[in-house]
């Protein structure tokens, strides 16, 4: 059973976003790292670039497969994820603590778009 | 069995040798007239071995190998029939193995004879106009295809087609060849069945479409029903269609891809007609188009003229050339070969035994493994798994397994239509004896997976490389016998 946390916002991509403030962090859920299993390279957009809701942002390769990543919201990447460049089984590890990118919003109000936490966890059933 | 684990370079002694050069006859010193900075400052490490240590390294090497030769090979999507050994015995004669390539038509009209008859015969057999048979495999197959493509786009000044459909269950090479060939990809969905969504085709069909790429039977093993009317939607935009030769098996004498509306295929001789695949290649990987894109296929091409000579020819509208001299004729002299020897009538029987021996396995294994896509197959299906989930037991787990009961594992996490997609395709050269062994080891793993799961778990246990770890080897491959050293010595 794959792991869910209450308060943060959800894809139908399997991405996560916490907001503070005007800024969203985002990673892959603990579903989509179980699905995609042992994940050996992380492919993150650069700080300065510009990300928009629904659209490809970097992607994640794992022994498996290369999935996109497609980010939840619109904005400015001010942060990413250094660590998973040495590490990228920190995602495997802990997908929740694992982010990818800090995004300094465009517009909050994409945000009303996304799954809460129940209705994430009811999508990963289907 | 002894494990045998090393490399030539380990059994290297200082001064030992396999060769006997003669005297230097012309006592020149060509070291003197290669500048200094291009030369070496110390001698390489090549490993010193005598010539039988040469033959039992690679031996030893060569009994670790797994092959069509040695066991069941269900890889799916890669049809690993077996290669009968006439056209190894026809692909070895003198009279063609010792040809060069720049040697004058006339002293080679049986080579030429044979590159035009095959292409011929594949033409028949897919229902289109011509074939070049220069490329040398599947994917620089696709990426010729999508060259042809383009080329007659920009013939007709309609620079604005630079987009590709593909589905989104496509193998892996199509987007990557229209990316290579400078078009985009825009994908379609499929339906849960598999098969492509003609609803969610029609909206991307526009005047910026150059094509649709296609398999049929698809990724999943079933036929695309509704091809006519994808053929028909995908014309009236303007397009063309792109048939990936991959899963062909299936068809062969019995349906024809220019028949079903395809402009443009690719053909794995290496898949389809039996010609050596995977590390055993090269490959070989035609391309056929319809009537009104002839012209543009690559260069050279082998004509016949009036009098019955063959010659070699450069059309002015091709697209160039795209290989050396004519592609890899070992290779077709081998699916040449395996044409004449199943013949007209024969060929007809390869589709629907693959299609049978498929539907065999599928329906005899549903009980314990999770069918997502229920009906009738053609040459290959997927299973999601097995249908107990709960055990922990993975497709990944199951695959490992199969090792240990002396198969070949099948093609496993593609398509990524399901989790733990476990693709299956037994081709015709199988026996049903061979068939049911297939079977019931998968039934008795499906069994041990309810009873030992963590022995399955911990698979393969008998075989000379236990559990691979597999982000080590993405994440830090050892590739050269200096890093190896360097990474022992620390």
């Amino acid at each position: 059973m794959s792991k869910v946390i209450e308060g943060l916002r959800y894809a139908d991509s399997h991405e996560w976003v916490k907001v503070e403030g005007d800024i969203a962090t985002v990673g892959i859920t603990d579903y989509a790292q179980h699905a995609l299993g042992d994940i050996v390279y992380v492919d993150m957009p650069e700080v300065g670039d510009e990300v928009s809701q629904g659209e490809e942002f970097g992607a994640v390769e794992s022994v498996k497969a290369a999935s996109d990543l497609i980010s939840p919201v619109s904005g400015e990447v001010v942060e990413v994820n250094e660590a998973l460049e040495d590490e990228p089984g920190l995602v495997n590890k802990d997908a929740f603590s694992a982010w990818i990118m800090k995004v300094k919003l465009s517009d909050a109000s994409e945000l009303d778009s996304l799954l809460e936490a129940a209705a994430y966890e009811k999508l990963c059933e289907e | 069995m002894k494990t045998y684990d090393k490399l030539i370079f380990e059994l290297s002694k200082p001064g030992r040798k396999g060769y006997d050069l003669p005297k230097d006859n012309f006592a020149t010193d060509g070291m003197k007239e290669i500048p200094a900075t291009l030369l070496r400052e110390k001698a390489p490490e090549l490993p010193e071995v005598t010539e039988l240590d040469v033959v039992r390294h690679y031996t030893n090497l060569s009994n670790k190998n797994f092959g069509v030769d040695t066991g069941y090979y269900p890889l799916g999507s890669c049809t690993m029939k077996y290669n009968p050994k006439i056209n190894e015995e026809v692909s070895a004669m003198p009279q063609f193995a010792a040809l060069h390539p720049l040697q004058d038509a006339s002293t080679v009209q049986g080579a030429l004879e044979l590159y035009y008859n095959l292409q011929q015969a594949l033409a028949n057999i897919s229902g289109l106009a011509e074939f070049t048979l220069n490329p040398y495999a599947g994917a620089h197959g696709e990426l010729t295809g999508l060259m042809v493509m383009r080329s007659y786009h920009m013939s007709r000044g309609d620079n604005k087609r630079t987009k590709v459909i593909v589905p989104n269950t496509a193998h892996g090479t199509n987007p990557a060849s229209a990316m290579v060939a400078g078009l985009e990809v825009v994908e379609v969905k499929s339906k849960p069945n598999g098969s492509i969504d003609v609803e969610d085709l029609k909206p991307l069909l526009d005047d910026t479409v150059a094509g649709i790429m296609m398999t049929n039977p698809n990724t999943v093993g079933m036929f695309e029903t509704e091809i006519l009317e994808i053929a028909k939607l995908v014309h009236e935009a303007g397009g063309l269609l792109y048939y990936d030769g991959a899963n062909l098996n299936p068809l062969l004498g019995k349906v024809r891809p220019g028949d079903m509306g395809f402009d443009i295929m690719h053909i794995n001789l290496h898949k389809t007609f039996s010609t050596p695949h995977g590390g055993g290649g090269p490959g070989s990987g035609p391309v056929g188009v319809a009537e009104h894109l002839r012209g543009f296929l690559p260069n050279p091409h082998v004509r016949k003229n009036e009098k019955g000579e063959f010659y070699v020819d450069f059309g002015k509208d091709s697209l160039g050339s795209i290989s050396t001299f004519l592609g890899n004729f070992g290779v077709m002299m081998r699916a040449y070969a395996y044409i004449l020897s199943l013949g007209k009538e024969n060929i007809r029987n390869v589709g629907p035994m693959a299609t049978l021996n498929a539907n065999y396995i599928k329906e005899s294994l549903k009980d314990d493994y999770l069918l997502p896509i229920d009906g009738v197959c053609k040459h290959e299906f997927v299973f999601d798994g097995l249908k107990d989930k709960s055990t922990g037991v993975t497709t990944l787990n199951v695959a490992k397994r199969l090792l240990d009961y002396g198969f070949h594992a099948p093609t496993i996490y593609f398509p990524l239509l399901f989790h733990e997609s476990m693709m299956i395709e037994p081709t015709e050269t199988e026996s049903k004896e061979t068939l049911d062994e297939f079977i019931e080891v998968l039934h008795k793993i499906a069994k041990e997976a309810r009873e030992i799961p963590e022995e399955v778990k911990n698979a393969p246990l008998t075989t000379i490389v236990r559990k691979l770890d597999e982000t080590g080897a993405a994440k830090n491959p050892i590739l050269t016998y200096r890093a190896l050293k360097e990474s022992v010595e620390g």
